[in-house]
């Protein structure tokens, strides 16, 4: 081979595994443990404006893809062990520990597909956080966690993965459907002096690189999600906070009316998708 | 002249902070015929080396953030957002330029690409990418003047 033939070979070698880089294979499968298949593709729900429901995992490099096929790669999974400690640690005035009054773990599946939901109780839309923050509170007499300490996060990770496999099931009527239309306003309101709403990119754009950034629909069946970016587990609303404060805006914080309703109306967007936390993303 | 005007800079550096230089157009009074602006907004002609730079910065413009340009191969990945850049100096006024980079909503209605000269209008504006709130008259606009002249020669540069 002489010179100019092994740099050309060299220059297609390297757009190609930048290619590769940037968008994995669009048939690739998402297999857990060799058993587990997670629908990754989905059919929109009817008022949908997307045309295929696509979960992040199939917009990440196959390297990142990988670290979720197998939960002993899958760095998330420290996560899950700590929680599992905790979950029959008692704790509070009362005593008492998760398994106390739920018994093992997996009673918790099926919970994570449905939330956020309206708590019949007072009409207010709960996430998984505020729900387990009142069993600690009100059941446990223990402290309230932190939206985004390690023992909540943690806490949510153990209870999504009981649903993991599940498509996302939210209801967006009834009760639901002021927090669903709130929630769907805030996502095509274009915030911040960079005047972006969740819409332009993850919408109008998923698919499109924005420099080196592969963007997806923005979908949240993965949360809590393992971020090789900041190393940990990651919630919901922290990735809004994230998203909102790149815009050049002011962000809503966490466990606000606001982001709980953009909630809502995001995992509405993925009904269908399997519930995949902890997944891996970059 | 030139020295003079050296000494005068830091005074204007104090007494206007981040409002820019005493010879810009404001913000607000930048005037929009069709979506063009015809005059210079510094005062000054543009520099296409600096505008380069503004173009492939990504704390400044970072405009290959969203176009390829392929006269800027040298940067790594260009974004697919926006057209490709290619040829804007030849389908484009200097002035229809420097329209687009200030306000590109001006001259396509709903553009996603921010506004790079602008001070208001903006929901939740923020300080910066802290997420902390802003008052509108704590904003600085995006690009300075100077910095949009130095994109807009940089673009008239790009010709098919």
């Amino acid at each position: 081979m002489g010179m100019l033939a092994k740099a050309a070979a060299i220059g297609a070698f390297a757009a190609l595994s930048l290619g590769q880089a940037a968008s994995a294979d669009e048939d690739a499968r998402l297999i857990i443990n060799g058993e587990e298949e997670m629908i990754v593709r989905a059919a929109p729900p009817a008022w949908s404006p997307l045309p295929e429901l696509l979960s992040g995992w199939l917009f990440r490099t196959v390297e990142t893809q990988r670290l979720q096929m197998d939960d002993f790669e899958n760095p998330g999974f420290t996560s899950v062990d700590s929680a599992w400690e905790t979950w029959s640690l008692p704790e509070g005035s009362a005593g008492k520990s998760c398994a106390d009054c739920h018994g093992d773990a997996a009673s918790m599946k099926g919970v994570r597909a449905v939330m956020p939901k309206v708590n019949a109780e007072n009409g207010e839309l709960w996430t998984l956080e505020m729900y387990i923050n009142n069993c600690r509170t009100e059941r446990m007499g223990a402290e309230s966690w932190g939206w985004n300490s390690g023992s909540m996060v943690d806490m949510t990770a153990l209870i999504s993965l009981q649903s993991r496999g599940m498509p996302v099931n939210v209801a967006i009527d009834g009760a639901a459907a002021p927090f669903w239309e709130a929630g769907k306003e805030l996502y095509y309101t274009r915030t911040g002096q960079l005047e972006l709403s969740c819409a332009n990119c993850h919408e109008d754009n998923y698919g499109n690189m924005i420099r080196a950034d592969h963007l997806s629909q923005g979908q949240i069946n993965g949360f809590p999600v393992y971020r090789l970016k900041n190393a940990k587990l990651n919630s919901i609303h922290a990735r809004f906070k994230g998203c909102v404060r790149d815009t050049r805006a002011e962000t809503y914080k966490e466990g606000s009316p606001e982001f709980t309703a953009l909630e809502l109306y995001v995992a509405s967007r993925g009904n269908g998708l399997s519930v995949e936390a902890p997944s891996v993303r970059n | 002249m030139k020295p003079l005007k050296l000494a005068l800079v830091p005074v204007f550096a104090l007494a206007l902070a981040n409002a820019g230089w005493a010879g810009d157009v404001a913000a607000g009074d930048v005037v929009y015929d069709d979506g063009a602006v015809a005059v210079s907004l510094s005062g000054m002609a543009g520099d296409p080396a600096a505008g380069k730079k503004v173009m492939t910065t990504r704390g400044l413009g970072n405009c290959i953030a969203c176009h390829t340009v392929s006269s800027l191969s040298e940067f790594a990945f260009h974004g697919e957002i926006g057209p490709t850049l290619d040829g804007a100096g030849s389908r484009w006024t200097e002035a229809q330029l420097r329209g687009i980079v200030s306000d590109a909503k001006k001259t396509f209605d709903g553009s996603m690409m921010p506004s790079f000269y602008k001070k208001s209008g903006y929901i939740r504006p923020g300080n910066a990418y802290t997420g902390k709130a802003a008052s509108e008259d704590e904003l600085s606009t995006l690009l300075t003047a100077q910095q949009i002249e130095d994109v807009v020669a940089y673009l008239q540069t790009l010709k098919d």
